[in-house]
């Protein structure tokens, strides 16, 4: 160790802010000495590992099992033991369908619904979030003036919790709402937002648009920075048109990103539940209930709590949500590998 | 460093026994939920049963009335609930009531001035579990000064549901006020004018049968009034399942002429609207079969699952003691929920002639009330046929189902639920 007295001030805080890091890797020392020499130096990354893996055990791989043995039981009793083993009951009576495409056929239209409602939702949530995303990232990526100021304003919803922001848009819309305050100035009627199923889907995907562009725009805009400028530059010394740069160059460059993004945004998408369950609460009628809002009135707002019945339709979206995880495990790992 | 440790060793020795005597004591909790003041009023009484006996706290938890319907059955099952709470889902929860029986200290009392309901509590046996915060009577409201000023005569005494359309639709053009009628978004509340058109609730072995003709009628006007503009498909239309929603806000800010809801909406619209217009409780309207409204309140239940059921005996004698509950109901504006006080008469703390009529009104109407309404909210397993009622008139309104396909869902909706109930 330096002598003190040789220090500068500088060093002398950096040592000072330093030491009570120095007493915990001094105390951390010797177990951890310990357990290598029991486990040897290759078993040292599980011992690393093993608060994540007990935390991510207890807390997802566990509940997930419960989950599924949920499923093939029956009644009304909370835990697992007291419940009646169905088999696979509740999930013959989930595809109960006379046509899988008309949710009115089906025994539990409800889950019907919330998965067509769904689709939906992912369609076209799906397309203009990647497409408006597109088009914010490119344009903040330009030499705009106070390109910082709007990078932190489209990011900004981003930061807000889900309720506040459906909150906010509720406001608005309602039939007293500032909005509708705007189109009566306007020489207009009030619309009852809410009433009509075609509105509230309109604002169920508008809101989640608005909440969540930020985050997919900053992706894209990584994206975009890490083409290297060589390529335009290259580009404009031939002449080429700036259509032709955005088709030929930007977006060859920048698709793995979009693919990140459509496929976080669709696994995000088949996940909804808060925003629009604050904004519409699934109405009008059934019109915005989604799968996740189905799972969640069948489990927990029915006067009979119908838990296995939640739990296998939970199953088969954890299913969905497999598997466009693996997409996006297939996708990121293609990228990486150039 | 000695005199400092002397001088903190007073100071820590006052912090143990302070410490062990604050552990010493026993801790009840009760969940409870506000529709006006009662949360205000209950700490009050609660403040004089600690000061009387202080080896016993009480922590009033108040929560959103969505938070007793949907988390306290989840937390009761897993035997995590509180020691006291305020449901309304009288029977359906009784599985987890305490019986005070051995721990109050005159049951005879509680059978006299609580019998009738302390059967909603435990429908199939004898158990003291609880009493009642308030009783309610569903009914409507509606706006008197917008009648005045439309000059629209008030249907009297005896009118039907359809006069009441007429009337309210003829002020609301006058005055171009945005909803005509409004009803909370509750099977509760259709419950009882269903059965004013016939409606039956049972068959003839005691067995729930949600659809026949009287539901029909009653569930017809209620399609046609939201698609002629007599009533807003905003409340009913505009959300999905069984979600309540109230129209109390828009009653006391005028957008509304009539407003069918109940008894415990007065503390509230004489607290919001005051003397701003003339709200009006009316008797139910009548259908060919009755002019009833749905009987029902909420009570405050021991729950089996507490460690200190002496001490909850003890906190639910002192509650129910005559004085303490007059103090309740009259601070509140609740109907009684005590016999005695019924009978006796509670001062009610309000000097509103508004408030004082709808009173009136409300207590008034409880010998109208239909038998088969009384049996419909003794029913344990009724939210499982208001739920089904609700949730598919409602999809029917906004066009997603037709009515009859809606009948055929909410029988298929309870036939269903009583099926997974019944795998014990």
């Amino acid at each position: 160790m330096a002598d003190p007295a040789t220090l500068t001030m500088s060093e002398r805080l950096t040592a000072l802010v330093a030491l009570p890091a120095r007493m915990v890797f001094q105390v951390l020392e010797y177990p951890l000495m310990l357990i290598q020499r029991l486990v040897g130096i290759r078993g040292m990354p599980w011992v690393f590992l093993l608060p994540n893996l007990a935390f991510f055990g207890i807390f997802v791989v566990i509940p997930l099992f419960i989950n599924f043995a949920f499923s093939l039981t029956g009644g009304t009793q909370l835990f697992l033991a007291d419940r009646v083993y169905t088999g696979t009951e509740q999930y013959a009576y989930l595809f109960d369908c006379g046509n899988y495409l008309d949710p009115t056929t089906c025994r539990e239209d409800r889950f019907w619904k919330g998965i067509f409602n769904t689709s939906v939702f992912i369609f076209f949530q799906v397309s203009f979030l990647v497409l408006f995303s597109l088009i914010t990232a490119l344009i903040l990526n330009q030499k705009i003036r106070a390109r910082g100021f709007f990078r932190a304003v489209y990011f900004f919803p981003v930061l807000l919790s889900p309720v506040v922001v459906a909150l906010i848009w509720k406001w608005i819309l309602l039939r007293d709402g500032v909005l509708n305050a705007f189109l009566v100035w306007l020489g207009f009627d009030k619309i009852l937002f809410f009433v009509s199923p075609e509105w509230a889907m309109f604002w169920a995907i508008f809101v989640s648009i608005w909440a969540h562009m930020g985050f997919y725009t900053l992706i894209l805009l990584a994206g975009l920075q890490a083409i290297a400028p060589d390529l335009y530059e290259a580009a404009e010394m031939d002449g080429t048109s700036r259509e032709r740069v955005f088709w030929r160059i930007t977006l060859p460059l920048l698709w793995p990103n979009m693919l990140v993004v459509i496929v976080l945004a669709l696994i995000k998408g088949v996940q909804i539940f808060d925003e629009v369950f604050v904004l519409t609460g699934g109405g009008p009628g059934t019109a915005t209930q989604f799968i996740v809002q189905y799972i969640y009135n069948t489990g927990f707002t029915q006067q009979v709590q119908n838990f296995g019945l939640a739990a296998a339709a939970s199953v088969v979206l954890g299913v969905v949500l497999f598997v466009l995880t693996m997409i996006q495990l297939a996708v990121t790992r293609r990228r990486d590998n150039g | 460093m000695q005199k400092l440790v002397r001088g903190l060793l007073p100071v820590s020795l006052v912090a143990v026994s302070l410490a062990t005597s604050a552990t010493a004591q026993t801790e009840l909790r009760m969940m409870w939920y506000n529709d006006g003041i009662e949360g205000e009023v209950m700490q009050g009484i609660l403040d004089r049963f600690e000061e009387a006996n202080p080896d016993i706290s009480v922590t009033l938890d108040v929560v959103p009335y969505k938070s007793v319907l949907e988390s306290l059955p989840v937390q009761l099952a897993s035997g995590q609930g509180p020691d006291i709470a305020r449901v309304t889902d009288l029977g359906g929860l009784s599985q987890y009531y305490l019986d005070l029986t051995p721990y109050i200290s005159d049951p005879s009392y509680w059978q006299e001035n609580f019998g009738p309901f302390l059967k909603w509590l435990d429908p199939q046996g004898e158990a003291i579990s609880g009493f009642m915060t308030q009783l309610t009577v569903t009914g409507p409201y509606v706006n008197k000064t917008l009648f005045e000023q439309a000059e629209v005569e008030m249907p009297g005494e005896g009118a039907t549901w359809d006069d009441w359309a007429t009337a309210v639709v003829e002020v609301a053009d006058k005055l171009e006020i945005p909803i005509p009628m409004a009803w909370d978004r509750s099977g509760h509340r259709v419950a009882g004018p269903a059965i004013s058109m016939g409606a039956q609730m049972f068959d003839a072995e005691g067995n729930p049968a949600l659809v026949d003709d009287g539901l029909k009628a009653m569930a017809q006007r209620l399609y046609d009034w939201h698609q002629d503009g007599t009533m807003s498909k905003e409340l009913w239309g505009s959300v999905s399942g069984n979600t309540y929603l109230g129209a109390n806000e828009d009653f006391a800010n005028a957008q509304v002429v009539m407003y069918m809801s109940g008894s415990w909406q007065i503390p509230q619209f004489a607290d919001k609207i005051g003397d701003a217009f003339d709200w009006w409780a009316v008797p139910a309207p009548c259908g060919p079969a009755a002019c009833t409204g749905m009987p029902g309140g909420a009570a405050l239940v021991a729950i089996k699952d507490t460690e200190h059921p002496e001490e909850v005996g003890k906190l639910m004698d002192f509650l129910t003691q005559e004085e303490n509950l007059a103090e309740f109901y009259g601070k509140t504006l609740f109907i009684p929920g005590h016999l005695g006080l019924a009978k006796g008469g509670v001062e009610f703390a309000t000097d509103d002639p508004r408030a004082k009529h709808a009173l009136e009104t409300f207590a008034g109407a409880v010998p109208t009330i239909s038998p088969i309404a009384f049996d419909l909210q003794g029913y344990v397993n009724n939210r499982i046929m208001f739920n089904a009622l609700i949730s598919r008139l409602g999809e029917a309104i906004v066009g997603e189902l037709t009515l009859d396909e809606a009948y055929e869902r909410m029988t298929d909706d309870v036939a269903k639920q009583l099926a997974e109930k019944g795998r014990q």
